[in-house]
């Protein structure tokens, strides 16, 4: 079984978020994937987190919104995919 | 069946971990607003409150706002802030900083505002070496009334007042103030960023961040313009706007450093 | 003095530094009272007649420590005002009347974003009345306006705008002109007085305390979870603000020979000094009339006016426009006294408003007609 390593991790505001997709290609693992036929309380689509987040924070950089709260992990961790 | 590879991002981590971004900056009151789904000004809002926040100049800081959609967050920050009228922001800020020159200054104005409505200001502000840091947010629209060209608004690019795209026989064709302020001598750094991606979004950032440096030296006007996404003005689907701002905007409004007199 | 000196003459000469009185320039007067009231910042755009404010201001702000910007327009000068005047300064713009008018938009929201700001128009004859008393820009807005004799008593006006504009948080607009500014008169300027900062000023400190200051002509809300400007709100809370300016500043007039006047001459500003002239000369001759000389135009003396007009025949206004004060007359009497215009342009080809109209003879015949009284000589 391969494992990827795992720095840090997000919370994310599901019902702030307006669907505009600007995070997903902004992550550099690309771990970041839209949902298909869930919608938030407001009607749109949003962000959901695959495991290989490194911390970056280019989400939460990059997001109108103000959807995501990123942490780093003080060791990181190898997790099965 | 849920899908097992999905990480829960509903709560803070369990193991231990350090929070390196919040959700709003510290500097934004209420992060929820009315703007579009994918507009960049937040964005841009964003990464100007965290330089000023970064360099500690949070208890000097007095924001002069323009008048556009970002006009929204001029009653939501913790720093201090004066509205001025619609391309007016460069002589407010000039009366603010000659009268308090230690305090930061900034302007944040939107393309129609700084360009069309007032480009003298901007340009009479920068040629006087005004130690104040003017800030464009530049989507080529006129956004908050709807989508309406303005003085940036990019050759073919269709606006409720350029229904065919702006043709220069008509419309003429549009000024690169970046370009323009970088020959004037009284700016000191002149820069053009974006934030239509990730890499543009850090490489902004740091434009900022020099800016308001260069303004504690005291040795000109800095200037740092943003390209940013505004979907609805450019009647395009939200997911197709940061690809927009790279062929239409940024091929013309090109981003980089322009002048930087203490480099 | 030597001995052989002339007998019984003496001539002693205070010097100009201790007794405080000086000949100068309306417009030099101008300049010095508004440091003197504690005016640190200045911005103008040269038009004539109030270019030399400015070329005073630029000459002596800076020995006070203040700040005088030769604006690359008007547009610019009263925006850079307007910060200035946001940090807590006291500070003043100005121009003529076409000046003027490109500032209204900034001087009717610097009135909705509740700031303090002296504004001089040096007038290019009195057509600029209605543009100061009716808010010449878009929206409902009150200003106070003064309106000076002779450079003495713009010295007074100058000091009181100062006052009246920092207690009212609301533009206070000078109404100067062309004999103001180039005519000379012997002045006292008060001693200065160092104004303090008021708490709503900006001076960047209060950013990062959760209560960082907003000055804005769009409210004071902070935004609070979906709640954000509420225009409704402000515009009230600036009416409610004008009507306490309105019923708070005593009008002021002055009033000469009201008592037993059959005709009561109404003139404001320059002018008035020449209807006074007429006035006199008349009373001289045993003519019984009187003047009422508005010097707050707004608000408007219209009890004074009421009180002085009230066993007079005719209301006589005089006034260098094709007739503007001369609605707020009607509107002080209400139909109580007739009142006739007697004014008109005065006008030679500068068009700085400063013409062969005015002139005591004429004024006085167009008096005397009202007394049914044929022409006098000049």
């Amino acid at each position: 079984m391969s494992t990827v390593t795992v720095r840090g991790t997000v919370v994310i505001d599901v019902d702030a978020c307006k669907g505009c997709r600007l995070c997903i290609d902004a992550c550099p693992p690309q771990v970041l994937v839209m949902t298909g036929h869930e919608v938030n309380a407001r009607g749109y689509r949003y962000p959901q987190l695959l495991a290989g987040c490194t911390g970056c924070k280019a989400c939460s950089q990059i997001c109108p919104d103000f959807v995501f709260q990123v942490y780093k992990y003080e060791t990181p961790m190898e997790v099965p995919v | 069946m849920p899908d097992a590879r999905i990480v829960p991002t509903d709560r803070p981590p369990a193991e231990p971990a350090r929070l390196v971004d919040d959700f709003t900056p510290a500097l934004i009151d209420v992060g929820a607003h009315h703007l579009c789904p994918g507009c960049g000004e937040p964005v841009a809002m964003r990464l100007a409150m965290e330089a000023l926040a970064e360099l500690e100049l949070v208890r000097r800081a007095i924001v002069v706002f323009g008048i556009g959609c970002y006009t929204a967050f001029s009653n939501n920050l913790d720093v201090e802030v004066l509205q001025a009228l619609h391309g007016r922001a460069p002589s407010v800020a000039t009366g603010v900083k000659r009268m308090r020159p230690d305090t930061t200054v900034l302007t944040i104005q939107g393309d129609g505002d700084m360009v069309s409505e007032g480009l003298q200001e901007v340009l009479h502000a920068a040629a006087r070496g005004e130690a104040v840091t003017c800030v464009m947010l530049n989507n080529g629209v006129f956004g908050e009334t709807g989508g309406h060209m303005t003085a940036t608004t990019v050759v073919g690019q269709r606006t409720k007042t350029s229904l065919d795209g702006r043709d220069p026989e008509l419309h003429g064709r549009p000024i690169l103030l970046a370009s323009l302020l970088a020959q004037v001598d009284g700016t000191a750094y002149v820069a053009r960023g974006a934030v239509n991606n990730a890499g543009n979004v850090a490489r902004t950032k740091k434009m900022l961040l020099r800016a308001l440096d260069v303004q504690q030296q005291k040795v000109g006007l800095s200037f740092v313009e943003i390209l940013t996404m505004c979907p609805t003005g450019w009647f395009v689907e939200t997911e197709s706007a940061p690809q927009y701002l790279d062929e239409k905007l940024a091929e013309v409004h090109r981003p980089g450093i322009l002048k930087d007199v203490l480099a | 003095m030597s001995g052989g000196a002339a007998v019984g003459v003496t001539i002693s000469r205070a010097p100009a530094a201790q007794s405080g009185r000086k000949l100068m320039t309306g417009s030099e007067a101008l300049a010095r009272s508004m440091i003197a009231a504690g005016c640190r910042f200045f911005a103008g755009y040269p038009m004539t007649p109030f270019t030399e404010v400015l070329e005073h201001m630029a000459r002596l702000l800076p020995a006070s420590g203040g700040v005088c910007m030769n604006a690359e327009s008007e547009i610019e000068a009263v925006g850079m005002a307007w910060g200035a005047a946001a940090t807590g300064a006291l500070a003043a713009t100005g121009s003529t009347g076409q000046g003027l008018s490109l500032m209204q938009e900034s001087l009717a929201e610097i009135t909705l974003a509740r700031l303090p700001l002296v504004v001089l128009n040096m007038a290019r004859g009195q057509g600029d009345y209605f543009q100061a008393t009716r808010g010449g820009g878009h929206g409902d807005y009150r200003h106070v306006v003064l309106a000076p004799k002779d450079a003495a008593e713009a010295v007074e006006l100058v000091g009181l705008a100062f006052e009246l504009t920092t207690r009212w948080r609301n533009p206070v607009v000078v109404m100067g002109d062309y004999y103001l500014a180039h005519t000379s008169r012997t002045v006292e300027i008060p001693p200065p007085r160092a104004p303090s900062v008021p708490a709503w000023a900006l001076d960047g400190s209060s950013g990062g305390s959760g209560a960082a200051k907003l000055v804005s002509f769009l409210g004071s809300y902070k935004q609070r979870d979906d709640v954000g400007y509420n225009l409704a709100d402000h515009y009230r809370a600036c009416a409610a603000e004008t009507k306490a300016m309105v019923a708070g500043v005593t009008p002021l007039a002055e009033t000469h020979h009201v008592d037993d006047a059959e005709v009561i001459a109404v003139a404001f500003g320059t002018p008035a000094r020449f209807v006074l002239a007429a006035v006199r000369e008349l009373r001289a001759e045993g003519a019984r009339v009187g003047l009422v000389r508005p010097i707050t135009l707004f608000p408007f003396p219209s009890a004074a006016l009421a009180a002085a007009a009230s066993g007079a025949k005719v209301v006589a206004v005089y006034e260098n426009n094709q007739g503007q004060m001369v609605d707020d007359v009607r509107l002080s009497l209400l139909g109580a006294v007739p009142v006739e215009f007697i004014g008109g342009l005065s006008l030679d080809d500068s068009g700085f408003g400063i013409g062969p109209e005015l002139e005591v003879g004429e004024v006085r015949r167009r008096i005397e007609a009202l007394l049914g009284r044929g022409t006098s000589g000049a």
